[in-house]
């Protein structure tokens, strides 16, 4: 067993470690580097300046107004999706009716999950092409047309600086909802039957027995579905970018990080600045990750 | 490593919270129909809200420019076949198309290879340092990936690796590579260790018993993390739109195609794009769908 064992470890290391260390850690590494100087990532030469990007960005109404939308995007999308994917989740699995053998599920449950997940396995961009163009703001749109039937005027939508966020956030929604009734689904599945059951003998209605003895179950999951939300809604780019003509948006309505990151990075050549924002974004994911954990964290039950 | 849904043959009996049709019906109260009545409607409004959208884009595909904003809502007058013919030439879809079967396969098998070696001496081995390497891996799935973008961009430009298919494919492994080992680390830890011992007994050397041992009893994980893999880096847009300006993925080029549209306005061109994007995927969806929502939850679950 001895034989060979550390050449054998280090032959295996190695090709995914170099990959890793040169196309993931050094790029993190340097951002925190450049994010210290004035690059512009056309010449080679670049001085320190210190925390001076980070003392620019509290004044750059762009980013300010990015910052201001991805809290937006942080705070409904998470709140939307698992709102929404519980909600289906309980139909699911009490919508056919209470039966002497506990709450029973919906028939045609694989169906809905089928269509619900979908969105999930096709391409941002694909999706943000579609509905960027049913969102058409003439009244010639579908979504519009269909409006006109019951009398309301054509909606900007994404060409409305008021309208625009709300649309990209509906996509998102809209697109993961799917993913996450099939995650909730899944982890309802494995909770043992007895524990409805006797929930149930005890006299429980079916919203009770949700309320009081599913969700709990499920709470791990949906503590984990949030970090994760919460990171989609920090790192959205391709919906933004495919979906609001600018790039940003009509007055900026649909500005967020990623997308001050990649124009400042690549357009303006101002690379030593991009990179000060990405390292803002890092804490703030960081932050927020250990936050939610936090605020979520309840007793775990055991089953 | 939990599965929490395994995948179950076609047509089999739905999850145990449903009985099987036909069998005994229990009792229904009024309440209870109501209720189950309320389920459908909602449940059945939000599958709408999902297929419209779909088959509209479908619709369209076959329409012109005209039909598609000026009646939204109806069949196409003539079915405009023609439309494919000139994504598949003038929308340069096929070589996208091209551009993206490159990269995802060598970059799916390239991710899986390394990843199952990194994470199977993780996994099995005691060696100074192998915690702090699996941290290193693990914590690569927290980070924004636009942290990095705009040094990635330069690291790549000066391995002179900007739109090729070798840099776009080790860039796809590289960040395929945290998830990769975290799942196939759980899941080499739970595979016994009695067949591997037997088998050095054997006389195989260590990489013998990884190839020809582990590797397919781990066949069950592979798929999981093969089909993440192959969804994530096929829908990848984000790395390709920085990386790979000339030699477009699918993705990047349906992108590139709406913004052209905005002027040309030959959108039922574009819808044959997304339909020959879109149509593929949906099918192999379709077919393996179980096995997919299975694999992609139970990597979210553990």
């Amino acid at each position: 067993m001895k034989h060979g064992r550390y050449p054998f470890i280090v032959g295996f290391l190695v090709p995914g470690l170099a990959i890793y260390a040169v196309f993931v850690l050094s790029p993190f590494v340097q951002a925190f580097h450049y994010s210290l100087t004035d690059w512009t990532g056309i010449s080679p030469e670049f001085s320190y300046v210190g925390l001076d990007n980070f003392r620019r960005l509290l004044d750059d109404s762009q980013f300010l107004a990015a910052v201001r939308n991805n809290a937006l995007l942080l705070v409904v999308v998470p709140l939307a999706t698992v709102g929404l994917a519980l909600v289906f989740a309980f139909l699911l699995n009490v919508g056919g009716g209470a039966s002497g053998a506990g709450v029973r599920g919906i028939r045609g449950s694989g169906f809905y999950k089928l269509v619900f997940f979908m969105p999930q396995v096709l391409a941002i961009p694909v999706i943000a092409v579609i509905w960027s163009v049913i969102l058409e703001p003439t009244g010639n749109g579908l979504v519009n047309s269909a409006l006109g039937w019951i009398g309301i005027g054509p909606l900007g939508f994404l060409a409305d600086p008021d309208l625009a966020l709300w649309c990209v956030m509906w996509v998102l929604v809209w697109g993961s909802v799917g993913f996450y009734l099939v995650l909730f689904n899944a982890a309802i599945s494995s909770v043992p039957r007895e524990i409805f059951e006797a929930a149930v003998i005890d006299g429980a209605g079916r919203l009770a027995t949700f309320l009081r003895v599913t969700l709990p179950l499920l709470w791990d999951t949906v503590q984990t579905a949030w970090v994760y939300l919460a990171i989609l809604a920090l790192d959205v780019y391709a919906l933004v970018a495919v979906m609001t003509a600018g790039p940003g948006g009509p007055d900026n309505a649909t500005q967020v990080i990623s997308l001050q990151i990649a124009q400042n990075g690549f357009t303006f050549g101002r690379a030593g600045y991009a990179s000060a924002m990405g390292v803002v974004l890092f804490f703030l994911t960081l932050v927020i990750a250990v936050f939610m954990l936090r605020i979520t964290r309840r007793e775990r039950v055991e089953f | 490593m939990t599965t929490t849904l395994p995948p179950r043959e076609p047509g089999a009996a739905p999850p145990p919270a449903a009985p099987p049709a036909g069998g005994p019906r229990l009792r229904q109260t009024p309440g209870d129909s109501t209720a189950t009545a309320t389920a459908h409607a909602v449940l059945l409004l939000w599958s709408l809200l999902v297929i419209v959208p779909f088959l509209w884009a479908l619709l369209a595909s076959v329409k012109d420019s005209r039909e598609i904003f000026g009646s939204p809502w109806e069949l196409p007058e003539v079915w405009r076949w023609s439309n494919f013919a000139a994504a598949w030439d003038r929308g340069g879809v096929g070589d996208y198309l091209v551009h993206s079967l490159v990269v995802v396969s060598g970059g799916v098998v390239l991710t899986m290879l390394v990843g199952s070696m990194v994470a199977y001496v993780l996994a099995r081995y005691e060696f100074r340092g192998n915690r702090a390497i699996y941290y290193l891996f693990a914590a690569g799935m927290m980070f924004p990936v636009f942290l990095a973008i705009v040094p990635l961009f330069f690291v790549v430009q000066g391995l002179g690796m900007l739109s090729t298919y070798h840099g776009l494919i080790l860039v796809y492994v590289a960040y395929s590579l945290p998830f990769t080992v975290f799942f196939m680390h759980a899941f080499f830890r739970t595979l016994p260790t009695s067949v591997a011992e037997a088998a050095i007994v054997d006389g195989c050397s260590h990489t013998q018993v990884f190839f020809r041992v582990m590797l397919p009893m781990a066949k069950p994980g592979l798929l999981s993390i093969g089909i993440f893999n192959v969804l994530g880096q096929w829908n990848q847009f984000v790395l390709p739109a920085f990386l790979s300006p000339e030699k477009p993925v699918l993705a990047q080029g349906i992108a590139t195609l709406l913004a052209q549209q905005r002027y040309e306005g030959s959108w039922g061109v574009l819808f044959a794009a997304l339909a020959i994007a879109m149509v593929p995927v949906v099918v192999v969806y379709l077919i393996f769908y179980r096995q997919i929502q299975a694999g992609l939850t139970s990597g979210t679950l553990k």
